[in-house]
């Protein structure tokens, strides 16, 4: 359960730090009177807290997946999962639409609207190809007799590539409705907020899809072997 | 008024049903008198601060009950008090913990003069087996069993041949030997558990898990199961018999040997996975 | 006295919460079915909850039965018996407590006793309910499949959980069980995301974060905690439905079941129960700790003082809802798992009682020298403190590692968490009722039958759990569908026989206490907008019961904290927190 009580002490550590500013050790009763201070957390929307929020949910589902693999591997029958180039492909698309959907932003601050729209397209369009490309993966690993029950490896390997798609179609949906308000252009602030967000959404999970990808190929306990050497 | 005597009638209620109940744990079989004087020693400072709790809440309720023109106190906090409390909590849970935690560490080690007893769990049945004149157990899995086999001892490991097994019957021990009981389940999980001997553990299909007592009196002790197994598992049953060493010794010479079981045939080995 | 601008925050320039926009209904289905209106959702969901609580009791019933008169009802199976107790304790745990608390009281008092409008995504929150109402229809539905629901155990261990040992294991049972799960935790998410961010972002102003009732405090960690938490049993419940439907071995080790060679292989049913865990732990505070802010809240209301201890109240929640995630494998002392764990978690365990046992403390300091008005929630409040201090201190010998060796499985285990986490809930949530009731429908329950429902739950409720810890002692283990006289020295047959009578009165008594819900919609005395005489926001709405959006034209200031009972000098014995007051000179040490 490491991983996961890693990824808690993360989240501790920034609500701890949030808690602390919040005057905690202040005597309420002595305190009365108006308290002049906008009450929410700075000036961000609720929508933004909201999705940091459900991030942390999403890190804490597959942080617990990462724990569930290291469990897993401990036993004997684990074996190195082998997997087929297409996934570097994906990885590398998946990159490109986490990098374009960042182009968004700045077009977005930026007011330039023509590359906002294209950027998000492209965005949307890749995301879809990283897609396509991990059902290639999907069948690859099938003819290559590394079918679902085939291995425990293969089998987190679908599980956790399903779920992680699932979480990128959620967010395929966020981002046509976002490309659908920035077409009729008749909310622009909050477009330009959806674009923002599904920037964030797209950055976390690359980092979820790169971690889990050095997990499944062992990567991951090198390095912490390795650490464990130097110490 | 009523809610006081009431709350007061529960504490001597809860006080004297302890101390004349006649449900209590059953005798101790094994040298875990310690894991009860432990259990003891929590009964008595929780039971000490359950009463002080509802005794002190029964008078609030009394003293302070709503009057015409009672006006009710004004006071935020006390640190002196919160942290007197604070402390003498701790002290309290620090003189349950380090007992507890000192008995635990002798629960884990396995005396090194222990000798090895098998217990496998089944839906729903009991089987044993004793290491036999080697004083080692053979390998075993699941892999290996069948219906002459049914603990599936590995046929390739000599230790094994001379184990005895005993399918079905009682497990008995001699008094006043340490044993570690090694504990395997081919199914389900299962739990083996001798109320007498307080000690218990899981049965792990996949792992094999351990645990180790020594008897201190003879006598029959009906082993059940305590972790949920399905449908059968209120009426997974058996006796561990307790006997002097040369009633034990005359038992043992009466039982079969793994090898004895699979003579008359060829082994038989499963397919490897 | 110490004034407002020493606060270092001081300095930040004076900022309107903007209002939000609420979602006006239009039609009749917008407005009373799929309503976005968060104390309409909150009494969706506690209908809800009460409804399938209803199932649980029923099914409490029929075990009971079982246990206390033993070979008479031949229709309870020992297969009927773990389908009993299965669903029993799934209900209860997470469809009845978890939902009532977040998706009840949360929806009901967040926004209101922060000073919101509404939930701040009320869209997702009316989804939450429509998903939760789903994942219940599908719990319900598997009482109707061939094979009947899993009797697996609430902790569905596998491998017997999915074989056919097991009531429902090869059958739908097993599998609506965890699909139903998996939809709870998508719906609890939507709701769960809108109260910790309500908290976070639509607190109206003055309300910072040391202004707010204990109740809001609890239910909001209890929220954090269980955003947290659940992915664990979500995690569990997914990888269980590969094993179950689609043959891989997550937790499935080689088998050989019933002399049959199962294709499984090299999986560990450990890795299951430390998920589960990891879920199941958080889970006993997820309901604690909404249950111990409400309990403050209604000790200083009806005992005219503030709580004792504020601070330390607050801190307390929060460490308690931090540390109860480093503690779930005390469930797991005799699972097999490396010994050496138990040190560690022993250690911790006994160390999260501190802070528990404080919060006990203040509960009943609060009380010394307070003015006690006895009514029906104070008095729920102190059967909770009673019942929650006798199953707190029992679980002090469950938490240490080898006291609990002997104990664990056994009918102990099971009077010690219907005790701590069964019985004291839900006194407060009756407490709770009793108490927000008035505003919610602006009349009063009616009091002689909150009288009989109270005595007959307390003492009933008592008189099930605690003799029940002596039949665990003796050795009997849980989830033994019959104790027969064979295998203990002293029989409990008698016991078991009292405590089912007392069951059976308990279960009864709930039923005086819906009607008396129904009755006192219409015949209730009129309550009035504050018949409690209380501080907090949520009773001074202009309106009661509070509209669609709460507050009226402007959202209220909030001038103080939610306890400023008896002020010394103040002309009446409380003081509402939007009300600016008469500036008194508190003379208290600082």
């Amino acid at each position: 359960m490491s991983i996961v009580l890693v990824f808690l002490l993360v989240v501790a550590l920034i609500a701890g730090w949030w808690l602390s500013r919040q005057g905690l050790t202040s005597k309420p009763w002595l305190e009365t009177g108006e308290i002049r201070t906008t009450a929410g957390v700075g000036a961000a929307p609720a929508a933004k807290i909201g999705l940091g929020v459900f991030l942390a949910v999403v890190g804490g589902l597959f942080a617990l997946f990462g724990s569930a693999v290291t469990m897993r591997m401990d036993y004997a029958d684990w074996y190195q999962l082998r997997l087929p180039s297409v996934v570097w492909i994906n990885t590398a698309i998946l990159v490109l639409s986490s990098a374009v959907l960042q182009i968004a932003v700045s077009a977005a601050r930026r007011g330039e609207s023509a590359l906002l729209l294209a950027s998000v397209a492209a965005g949307g369009l890749s995301t879809l190809a990283f897609l396509v490309g991990q059902l290639l993966a999907w069948r690859w690993l099938v003819d290559s007799g590394q079918s679902l029950a085939a291995h425990p490896g293969a089998s987190f390997f679908y599980v956790i590539t399903g779920l992680h798609g699932l979480h990128i179609l959620g967010g395929l949906v966020a981002l046509a409705r976002t490309g659908g308000r920035l077409r009729r252009g008749n909310d622009p602030r909050r477009a330009r907020l959806g674009v923002e967000l599904c920037a964030i959404y797209w950055h976390f999970l690359l980092i979820v899809w790169l971690g889990m990808l050095a997990l499944l190929l062992g990567w991951a306990s090198d390095l912490v072997a390795l650490c464990r050497e130097l110490l | 008024m009523i809610v006081a005597l009431i709350l007061l009638l529960l504490v001597l209620g809860s006080v004297i049903f302890h101390l004349v109940s006649p449900w209590w744990w059953t005798p101790i079989a094994s040298n875990w008198a310690y894991i009860d004087s432990t259990l003891v020693v929590t009964f008595w400072i929780t039971g000490i601060v359950f009463a002080a709790v509802v005794l002190f809440l029964a008078y609030c309720v009394y003293r302070f009950r709503h009057q015409p023109g009672r006006k009710a106190d004004y006071e935020p906090e006390n640190k002196r008090l919160e942290v007197w409390l604070t402390v003498a909590t701790s002290i309290g849970v620090a003189a349950m913990l380090a007992p507890g935690l000192i008995v635990w560490k002798q629960f884990v080690t396995v005396p090194s003069e222990a000798t090895e007893v098998e217990v496998v769990g089944q839906q729903w049945s009991w089987s044993y087996r004793l290491p036999g004149a080697d004083g080692k157990l053979g390998a075993s899995g699941v892999n290996w069993i069948s219906a002459d086999n049914p603990l599936g001892v590995s046929p390739h490991d000599s230790n094994g041949a001379d184990d005895v097994i005993v399918e079905g019957g009682d497990l008995h021990l001699p008094i006043g030997k340490p044993v570690k009981v090694v504990l395997r389940s081919v199914d389900v999980l299962h739990d083996f558990y001798v109320p007498e001997f307080r000690a218990k553990m899981d049965m792990v299909p996949g792992t094999v898990t351990y645990f180790w007592f020594t008897p201190i009196r003879t006598g029959e002790f009906e082993v059940l199961c305590a972790e949920l197994c399905g449908t059968g598992h209120a009426f997974m049953r058996s006796y561990v018999q307790v006997q002097e060493q040369a009633e034990y010794d005359a038992w043992l010479g009466e039982q079969v040997t793994f090898a004895s079981l699979q003579r008359p045939r060829p082994v038989r080995v499963a397919a490897e996975p | 006295m110490a004034n407002v601008s020493d606060r270092p925050d001081a300095g930040i320039p004076p900022a309107e919460v903007p209002d939000l926009p609420l979602p006006h209904p239009h039609t009749w289905w917008g407005r009373y079915v799929f309503s976005q209106d968060a104390k309409y959702i909150a009494i969706q969901y506690s209908g809800t909850a009460i409804a399938i609580g209803l199932v649980g009791l029923v099914l409490s019933w029929l075990m009971r039965l079982q246990l206390g008169f033993p070979g008479i009802f031949d229709f309870i199976t020992p297969e009927a018996y773990y389908q009993f107790i299965t669903m029993h304790g799934m209900i209860m745990v997470i469809y009845l407590l978890t939902a009532i608390f977040l998706g009840g009281f949360g929806n009901y008092l967040i926004p209101l006793m922060v000073g919101a409008r509404d939930m701040v995504f009320p869209f997702v929150n009316m989804l939450s309910y429509w998903i939760y109402l789903l994942a219940v229809l599908v719990l319900v539905a598997s009482f109707f499949v061939p094979g009947g629901p899993t009797g697996a155990g609430w902790t569905l261990y596998p491998p017997q959980a999915i074989l056919s040992g097991t009531p429902g294991g090869q059958g739908a049972g097993i599998i609506l069980m965890l699909v139903s799960l998996i939809l709870f935790i998508i719906g609890f998410t939507m709701g769960g995301l809108n109260y910790v961010v309500t908290v976070l972002q639509a607190r109206t102003r003055g309300m910072t974060l040391m202004r707010m009732p204990l109740t809001v405090w609890g239910i909001f960690t209890a929220t954090v905690m269980a955003l947290l938490a659940f992915p664990a049993l979500f995690v569990a419940c997914v990888m269980m439905l590969f094993d179950r439907l689609l043959g891989t071995s997550f937790f499935m080790p080689a088998l050989v079941e019933l002399g049959e060679t199962l294709s499984y292989g090299g999986g560990s049913p450990i890795v299951f129960q430390h998920l589960f865990w990891f879920f199941g732990h958080p889970e006993v505070y997820i309901v604690a700790l909404p249950a111990f802010g409400i309990v403050s809240d209604l000790i200083s209301v009806h005992a005219r003082k503030n709580i004792f201890g504020y601070r330390m109240m607050v801190w307390a929640i929060v460490i308690i809802g931090a540390l109860s995630f480093i503690v779930w494998a005390h469930h797991m002392y005799v699972s097999g798992m490396h010994p050496y764990f138990g040190f560690f978690f022993a250690t911790t365990t006994l160390i999260i009682a501190v802070p528990t046992a404080i919060k006990v403390y203040n509960w009943v300091l609060t009380l010394w020298k307070g003015d006690i008005h006895l009514t029906l929630p104070m008095l729920f409040a102190i059967a909770f403190i009673v019942t929650f201090a006798n199953g707190g201190l029992t679980g002090l010998f469950l938490g240490n590692v080898v006291v609990d060796v002997p104990l664990s499985d056994t009918m102990f285990v099971v009077a010690h968490f219907h005790m701590v986490m069964g019985v004291a809930p839900i006194l407060v949530i009756f407490g709770a009722i009793y108490h927000w009731y008035p505003k919610m429908t602006g009349r009063m329950l009616n009091e002689a039958m909150g009288q009989i429902h109270f005595w007959v739950t307390f003492i009933g409720a008592y008189a099930i759990f605690f003799p029940m810890h002596y039949v665990g002692l003796v050795g009997v283990p849980r989830r033994y569908p019959e104790i027969d006289a064979s295998f203990i020295t002293t029989p409990v047959a008698g016991l078991n026989a009292f405590i089912s009578v007392a069951a059976l009165v308990v279960g009864a008594a709930q039923v005086l206490f819906l009607f008396n819900l129904l009755w006192s919609l219409r015949a209730g005395r009129a309550a009035g907008p504050n018949p409690w005489r209380a501080c907090s926001l949520e009773w001074q709405t202009p309106d009661t019961p509070p509209v669609h959006g709460n507050w009226g034209k402007d959202l209220p200031v909030v001038y103080r904290w939610a306890y400023d009972y008896s002020v010394p000098g103040a002309p009446e014995d409380f003081i509402a927190q939007n009300d600016p007051g008469p500036r008194i000179e508190k003379d208290v040490p600082l």
